[in-house]
C-alpha cells in the first residue's frame, strides 16, 4: 500500500475539496500549479537556500542520553524547536510564500490558534515585503498575548475572529471568508495538513524536509536510515506528516501519532479526534471530525492551543483508518509533566504540543535497542505563561 | 406512496413564469424554534415564488455575519435536521410553491444521504443547495440518489467562474443556476456596481439552458428590480433575516417586506 494523495485529492476515503464555488477558482489555480512550481529548479534552490540560511536547517538530530536511560530505548530528538520562530511551522510558510509570489499574489492571509503559524506567516511576509492579515479567535488572542504582539511587531494585522467559539476553527472560517471576498490578489497560507486538496499534500511536501533530514542524520548516527519508531504530536498534523513523509511506505518504521486528550477522553474536554470523531467534512476536506449526532462541529479542548482542533488532516485519518499509524492520547496533566521532565533531563523546555509527544513515550513498550525519533516540533517560550500557571516544577 | 410522477415544482414554476421570480431564504428554527412553517406560509401568502429553508450549521463559511448569527441563534434554540423534517411534515397541506433546502454538506452526511433524500421527498422538498458539495463529487456520488427522489441540485456560479466551467455547470444543472452577484459571502455588499453589470451581461449573453437567479447582496426593491433585468429573478436572504430578527408580528412584517420588494402596496 502506498500512502499518497490520489488524483482526486483523496487519501483512501479522506480528503477531497469540499469548498463553495466562490473558492473554486483559487483552489483550482493552486491545484493546477503547485506541483509544477515546487518542482522548478529555481523554486527548489530558493526554498533550500532560505531553509538553510534563514530558518537554520538542517535542524539537529540530537541523541537524548538521559531521556533514553529513563525510557530504556535510544531516543533521538528532531530539533524543530530550533527553527527560526520556534517551531516547524516556518518550513511551510516559506514554501507557501514562494509559491504565492510565483502565482502573482500580493497579499497573504492566515489563521492561527496558538499564534505559532501566525508568527511564522507574519515572519515570511516581512521577509518578502507582502501584506499580511492573520485571523485569530478572540479567545486565543486573550490567552496568547505575546504571539499577538510578535505578529504586530512583524507588521502583520491581527484580526479577531468573533464568530462561533472564537478559537482556531473560527479563525479558519474567517480566513476562508476573507478569501471568498478577496479572490484575486490574495493567497491563503493554511498552517497544517488540513483544508481542501491540494493543501494537505502541499503542506506535507513542504514539511517533508524533516524526514528527509532524519534519514541521513540517523544513518550517520546509527548506521541505518530507519528508526523503529517515529513519534509526533498531531493537531492538524503537519509536523507529524513531515516527520513521517519519507517513511510512509516503509513498514519497518512504526508511526506513532499523539493526540491531546485534554482532561481525559471521557471528560467531555478533549481534542483526541480519532477517539471521539467520526467521518465528516470541515474546512474543505472529508476527515475524522468531532461532531454532534446532528453533524454540528464540537468545540475541542486541550491545554495546548496548537492541538485544540476538532479535526485532523485527511492523511492522518487515513493512517488511522488503515492502521498504518498508531494513535495515542495524552492528557494535559501528562503533557505538562513530560514538559518538565524534558526540561530537567535534557535542558530543553518544549512547546506543550511537543510535550504531548514526549508523554506518549511513557505509554509505550520499548526493547533496549529500539531506535526512536521524536519530533520536537517547537520550543516552550510561547508557553511560559501556561507552565507558570501550572506551577508544579 | 403514490407512483404518479409529479412534475418538479421548480421546473413547473420556471415554465410558467419567466421574470421577476422572487426566492426568499431564511434559517430554520429562527428567530424562534417553531417559527419555520409559519414563516413559510406567510412567504407564500405574501407572494414569494420560491422558499429556501436554511439548515443551520456551526461553521457556515460561505455566509456573512447576518446569516452566521441566525444559524447560531437557531442552533442555540436546539434546531436539528431531524426537527426540521418534523416541522415540514405537514407543510404541503398549506404551501404549494417550490421548497428548497439549503445547507452545508456535513449535517446531511451525518443524517445519511439516502435517508435525507427520502425524507426530503416525503415532506415535499423540490431542490437542494449545498454550497460545499463540489460538482464532481455530486456527479460521482450523489446525482443518482438525488434524482431518484426528485430533488434538483442547484449549483452556484460567481464572477470568478470561468466560461468553460459555467457551461459545464449549466450542462449538469436542473431547475436554475444560482448566480452569486459578487465575490463575497452572503449579505456582504449593497448596491450593484458596473463591474457586476458586466458580469450579469456576460452570463446573460451565454444563453444558458437553465434560467438564472441572482443572489447575495439583493436587499430591496431597487436591487431586486436591477437583478431582474439580467436574470429570471433574484434571491433575498440576509435582508429578510434582518426583518425576521426585528419582527414583532411575523405575518404583517413579512407581508410588508415581500410586497415592498415586489412593488405591490
Ligand atoms: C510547536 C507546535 N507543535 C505542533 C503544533 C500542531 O500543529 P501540527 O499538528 O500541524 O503540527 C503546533 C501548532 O500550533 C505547534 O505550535
Amino acid at each position: 500500500m502506498k500512502v499518497a494523495v490520489d488524483n482526486r485529492g483523496y487519501y483512501g476515503k479522506f480528503g477531497g475539496a469540499y469548498i463553495p464555488e466562490m473558492l473554486y477558482p483559487n483552489v483550482e489555480e493552486l491545484r493546477q500549479n503547485y506541483l509544477s512550481i515546487i518542482g522548478e529548479e529555481s523554486f527548489k534552490k530558493e526554498f533550500d537556500h532560505l531553509l538553510k540560511t534563514y530558518v537554520g536547517r538542517p535542524t539537529p538530530l540530537y541523541f537524548a542520553q538521559r531521556l533514553s536511560e529513563k525510557f530504556k530505548a535510544k531516543i533521538y530528538l528532531k530539533r524543530e524547536d530550533l527553527c527560526h520562530t520556534g517551531a516547524h511551522k516556518v518550513n511551510n510558510t516559506i514554501g507557501q510564500i514562494l509559491l504565492a509570489m510565483r502565482l502573482g499574489k500580493q497579499k497573504i492571509i492566515a489563521e492561527t490558534g496558538a499564534g505559532q503559524h501566525g508568527v511564522a506567516t507574519a515572519t515570511v511576509c516581512a521577509l518578502m515585503g507582502l501584506e499580511c492579515i492573520v485571523y485569530m479567535g478572540e479567545v486565543d488572542i486573550a490567552r496568547q498575548k505575546p504571539n499577538v504582539e510578535r505578529m504586530r511587531i512583524l507588521g502583520a494585522e491581527v484580526r479577531p475572529a468573533k464568530s462561533g467559539s472564537k478559537t482556531l476553527k473560527d479563525a479558519t472560517n474567517e480566513a476562508m471568508r476573507h478569501w471568498i471576498n478577496n479572490p484575486v490578489d490574495t493567497h491563503y497560507i493554511i498552517g497544517s495538513v488540513v483544508g481542501p486538496h491540494p493543501y494537505p499534500d502541499m503542506v506535507a511536501r513542504f514539511q517533508s524536509v524533516i524526514s528527509q533530514e532524519i534519514k541521513w542524520q540517523l544513518k550517520e548516527a546509527e548506521g541505518t536510515e530507519n528508526p523503529d519508531y517515529i513519534v509526533a504530536c498531531v493537531g492538524g498534523g503537519s509536523n507529524a506528516a513531515g516527520a513521517y513523509y519519507h517513511y510512509l511506505d516503509n513498514k519497518d518504521v512504526n508511526l506513532i501519532a499523539v493526540e491531546a486528550a485534554g482532561l481525559g477522553n471521557n471528560s467531555g474536554e478533549s481534542a483526541a479526534t480519532t477517539v471521539l470523531g467520526r467521518p465528516g467534512v470541515l474546512h474543505g476536506s472529508k476527515t475524522l471530525l468531532m461532531q454532534t449526532d446532528d453533524g454540528q462541529v464540537v468545540e475541542p479542548y486541550s491545554i495546548s492551543a496548537g492541538l485544540d482542533y476538532p479535526g485532523i488532516g485527511p492523511i492522518h485519518a487515513h493512517l488511522f483508518d488503515s492502521g498504518r499509524a498508531q494513535f495515542y492520547s495524552v492528557t494535559d496533566e501528562e503533557a505538562m509533566k513530560a514538559g518538565i521532565l524534558l526540561s530537567r533531563l535534557e535542558g530543553i523546555i518544549p512547546a506543550i504540543e511537543s510535550a504531548h509527544a514526549l508523554a506518549a513515550l511513557g505509554q509505550m513498550d520499548f526493547s533496549k535497542d529500539d531506535v526512536v525519533v521524536l519530533n520536537l516540533s517547537g520550543r516552550g517560550d510561547k508557553d511560559l505563561e501556561t507552565y507558570i500557571k501550572w506551577g508544579r516544577y | 406512496m403514490s407512483t404518479i410522477i409529479i412534475k418538479n415544482r421548480i421546473e413547473q414554476l420556471f415554465e410558467e413564469k419567466k421574470e421577476r421570480i422572487l426566492s426568499v431564504y431564511f434559517t430554520a428554527g429562527f428567530p424562534d424554534l417553531n417559527d419555520t412553517s409559519e414563516i413559510m406560509r406567510h412567504l407564500q401568502d405574501s407572494g414569494a415564488d420560491i422558499i429556501e429553508v436554511g439548515i443551520p450549521y456551526s461553521d457556515p463559511v460561505a455566509d456573512g455575519p447576518t446569516i452566521q448569527e441566525s444559524n447560531k441563534v437557531a442552533l442555540d434554540n436546539e434546531i436539528s435536521l431531524k426537527l426540521i423534517f418534523e416541522q415540514l411534515k405537514n407543510i404541503r397541506k398549506s404551501v404549494d410553491i417550490p421548497i428548497i433546502l439549503m445547507g452545508y454538506i456535513n449535517p446531511v452526511l451525518q443524517y445519511g444521504v439516502e435517508d435525507f433524500c427520502s425524507k426530503c421527498a416525503e415532506v415535499g422538498v423540490d431542490g437542494l443547495i449545498l454550497p460545499d458539495l463540489p460538482m464532481q463529487e455530486y456527479m460521482d456520488e450523489y446525482q443518482e440518489v438525488f434524482k431518484a427522489h426528485g430533488l434538483l441540485n442547484i449549483f452556484l456560479i460567481t464572477p470568478q467562474t470561468s466560461e468553460a466551467r459555467i457551461n459545464e455547470i449549466d450542462q449538469n444543472s436542473m431547475g436554475f443556476i444560482y448566480m452569486v452577484s459578487s465575490s463575497s459571502t452572503t449579505g456582504a455588499k449593497s448596491g450593484i456596481s458596473s463591474s457586476q453589470v458586466d458580469y450579469f451581461n456576460r452570463v446573460k449573453s451565454m444563453n444558458l439552458k437553465n434560467p438564472v437567479l441572482i443572489g447575495f447582496g439583493i436587499s430591496d426593491k431597487e436591487s431586486f428590480d436591477q437583478a431582474s433585468e439580467y436574470a429570471a429573478g433574484a434571491i433575498i436572504g440576509s435582508a429578510f433575516i434582518n426583518v425576521l430578527k426585528k419582527a414583532e408580528n411575523l405575518q404583517t412584517e413579512i407581508k410588508t417586506f415581500i410586497q415592498s420588494i415586489k412593488g405591490i402596496n
